[in-house]
């Protein structure tokens, strides 16, 4: 019987690990044993909180006390204060951004007031490496629960729950496993697509970090659904700890006869098997995923056949996104009803988003869909930093299109960001403040795409190439009108014709971006202008009135390109200038602008 | 570790590691808890106050009041009545009791908790905190 009355877990997240988490709860350990406090304190690793912005974060239950970017160095003062004398450290809670006021526990913070957690529920409570723990909570009762029912009993049950896959596409769960269960063959497999490529994204990642076992658990209810023995985890190697605490997860599962034969008793048999994928943006594409398993080249080919009919050595296969496997066992254990209670009319539960960019609290967040997104941003996020102004957001990375002010009170769901031009995809916010050029935006998600096109057909390959060699012309300021023309005809070509997702998609950050923000296209390609005052090569240094001739930018610059006497005004050569801004910073009178 | 057989053997196991995560639990539903604060400065550690705290454990697992929550504060300024224990049941004000014992902590437990009851020992509220 344990007899600990405190818990004090500590984010083992990728995030926070990389800040030391590890040695912090070396140090928790150290100090509690010293106060031989070790049979009342328990100290555990758990998941990510979600709050990475204030990393590393150390939780204490019960009384839900939340410290935020502890050092190692502070678990002295930790321990002695807070744990031996129950008095709580104020230096490092977290301090309320509006009222500048310390938080003492976590129900207080903005940040978790409007998320409801399901696919996150057990990432920062459970220790993920202790199937036990998991067990604690309700773990694998789901699976107990499907083999009890009949397999379309079960596949009715998702269907009713109205859950739409994470991934990107928000194709209905039910309904793929059914279309895998109809089709009859000796051998079926069930996919978890785990090969996170959005750049932003990591709500994956963290599921399998903080909550590995629920993944094992859904690919086995999916495995009995549709009549597959075997499952395969693709995920990328560049992902160590999530493959880490999956094996991990695996293994313990196996030992406590929840994979393998004979399942609780049952007839049943499924047992899981991880590949690992070597980062390749294309290979999320369900047949690309499935051609990268098989050792082959990671193409896509054309759809149908699907993979629910001829996937994985040609056999029907499931393919589903880890988030959306992390939803089935709650469905289960709470039911499809109120699974179904959550959301908006036709996209049901919740979303995890991961926050980035311009942002106060960069992070990842779970909320009800229908959530608009200005609760998102301003409640959640808690505003764009150091006071700027909103400008857009990015949802559905290179493959979606960007949101602007005008957007912020829609409510967020599948159906409503494709209304808007852009699309859930997997759940990636990229926030963005006045100082964003966009048709700059677009060129980055156009440079990555055209990196990570595989190749295969030509309106993709040659495709998103031209289209960032356009982009790259109009922000270095030698674009033409001509050339917005052409970037819209070849846009419509590509969304057209290329053979997967990943090329349809692709244009899209630049129509949504010459859609909602023509203005600044057109600012570079007539006036030479970049509004947001960021395209190095549209700028040009001068410098005011206010310089006394000290010399010190002349002094600075690397290519000298500024000339002027002593004591007296000086000029700066545009021809010879490179624009790295040196002499600005140099300037201790303010007396160089940017224009 | 042996398999696991059934859905029965599961429930078994969970029911047996429940424990493990029940203060979480507890904490992320505070609001709902009766919540048992015993002040651990270094006046209530001198009197006593960590075996206070162990009794009230030992009972709660002993009679598994899965809706009790043991927790510390630091001083609570009446360290003439070391140890003292905060009472606070949902919804109602807390009550604090001064000299608890043992003895004191089952009767609390007891009446006060279970039956709702307050004992004696309370010691009057003659402050006021800073956000009344």
């Amino acid at each position: 019987m344990s007899k600990y009355n405190m818990h004090i877990l500590v984010c083992g997240g990728t995030g926070c690990l990389s800040s030391q988490s590890n040695l912090i709860v070396e140090n928790l350990e150290r100090y509690i044993k010293e106060a031989n406090m070790e049979n009342q304190v328990q100290v555990l690793k758990t998941g990510c909180f979600g709050f990475c912005e204030k990393g590393p974060i150390v939780k204490i239950l019960p009384d839900n006390t939340f410290y935020v970017q502890v050092k190692p160095e502070d678990v002295e003062e930790l321990v002695k204060e807070h744990v031996i004398k129950g008095r709580r450290v104020d230096r490092l809670l977290y301090q309320d951004p509006t009222t500048s006021e310390h938080v003492e526990d976590s129900k207080h913070m903005d940040f978790y007031k409007k998320q409801q957690r399901v696919a996150l529920r057990n990432c920062g409570f459970i220790d993920p490496d202790n199937i036990e723990e998991y067990i604690a909570r309700d773990g694998y009762a789901a699976l107990g629960m499907a083999l009890s029912m009949s397999t379309q009993e079960v596949i009715d049950e998702v269907k009713k729950s109205g859950l739409r896959g994470r991934g990107g596409g928000g194709f209905p769960t039910g309904l793929k496993w059914e279309f895998a269960s109809k089709n009859a063959a000796d051998q079926k497999y069930v996919v978890c697509n785990a090969d996170e490529g959005d750049p932003g994204a990591f709500m994956d990642r963290s599921i399998l970090e903080g909550d590995p076992h629920s993944i094992v658990e859904a690919m086995a209810i999916c495995g009995y659904a549709i009549g597959a023995t075997k499952g395969l985890v693709y995920i990328r190697a560049e992902y160590p700890l999530a493959v880490n605490r999956l094996q991990t997860a695996i293994r313990s599962a196996r030992e406590y006869g929840l994979l393998g034969k004979n399942i609780l008793g049952t007839d049943f048999e499924f047992d899981i098997e991880i590949k690992f994928g070597a980062g390749a943006f294309v290979c999320g594409e369900e047949t690309a995923l499935i051609h990268s398993m098989e050792g082959m080249r990671g193409e896509p080919t054309t759809k149908p056949p699907f993979p629910a009919a001829s996937g994985y050595w040609g056999k029907p296969t499931n393919v589903n996104n880890v988030e959306t496997l992390a939803n089935i066992p709650v469905i289960f254990l709470k039911g499809a009803d109120w699974f179904a209670s959550i959301g908006t009319e036709k996209s049901k539960g919740t979303k995890v988003f991961a926050l980035a960019g311009k942002i106060n609290n960069v992070g990842l967040i779970e909320v009800p869909m229908g959530t608009t997104l200005r609760e998102v941003i301003y409640d959640i996020g808690g505003g764009i930093k150091d006071g700027k102004k909103f400008k857009a957001v990015q949802t559905g990375g290179p493959s979606g299109g960007c949101l602007t002010e005008e957007d912020l009170d829609t409510p967020i769901d599948f159906d409503n960001l494709i209304a808007k031009g852009s699309m859930m995809g997997s759940g990636g916010m990229i926030v963005m403040d006045e100082d964003d050029c966009m048709p700059a935006v677009a060129k980055f998600y156009l440079e990555f795409t055209e990196e990570e096109s595989c190749g295969k057909c030509t309106p993709c390959r040659i495709g998103t190439k031209r289209l960032s060699e356009i982009l790259s012309k109009i922000v270095s300021g030698k674009g033409t009108e001509e050339d917005l023309e052409i970037l819209k005809e070849l846009s419509q070509v590509i969304r057209d014709t290329a053979l997967c997702g990943l090329g349809q998609t692709a244009p899209n950050p630049v129509l949504s971006t010459l859609n909602k923000f023509e203005d600044e296209y057109i600012a570079h390609v007539r006036e030479k202008r970049c509004p947001a005052g960021q395209c190095s090569a549209l700028l040009q240094y001068k410098i005011t009135d206010k310089c006394i001739g000290c010399t010190a930018c002349a002094r600075v610059c690397p290519v000298n390109a500024i000339t002027g006497a002593v004591k007296a005004k000086h000029t700066i050569d545009q021809e010879k200038c490179i624009k790295c801004g040196a002499c600005m910073e140099k300037c201790k009178f303010k007396a160089i602008v940017k224009e | 570790m042996p398999k696991i057989m059934s859905l029965d053997e599961l429930k078994a196991l969970r029911d047996n590691v429940k424990n493990k995560v029940d203060l979480r639990i507890k904490g992320e539903n505070v609001d709902k808890m009766v919540v048992v604060r015993v002040a651990m400065a270094t006046c209530g550690i001198a009197a006593g106050a960590r075996e206070i705290m162990n009794t009230f454990a030992d009972m709660v697992r002993e009679h598994d009041l899965d809706y009790v929550m043991i927790t510390q504060s630091g001083c609570m300024g009446y360290c003439y009545a070391e140890p003292t224990v905060e009472v606070t049941l949902p919804g109602q004000e807390p009550v604090v009791y001064g000299h608890v014992t043992k003895e004191k902590a089952k009767e609390i437990l007891e009446k006060h908790i279970q039956g709702g009851e307050m004992v004696d020992g309370i010691i009057p509220v003659a402050h006021k905190s800073l956000d009344e």
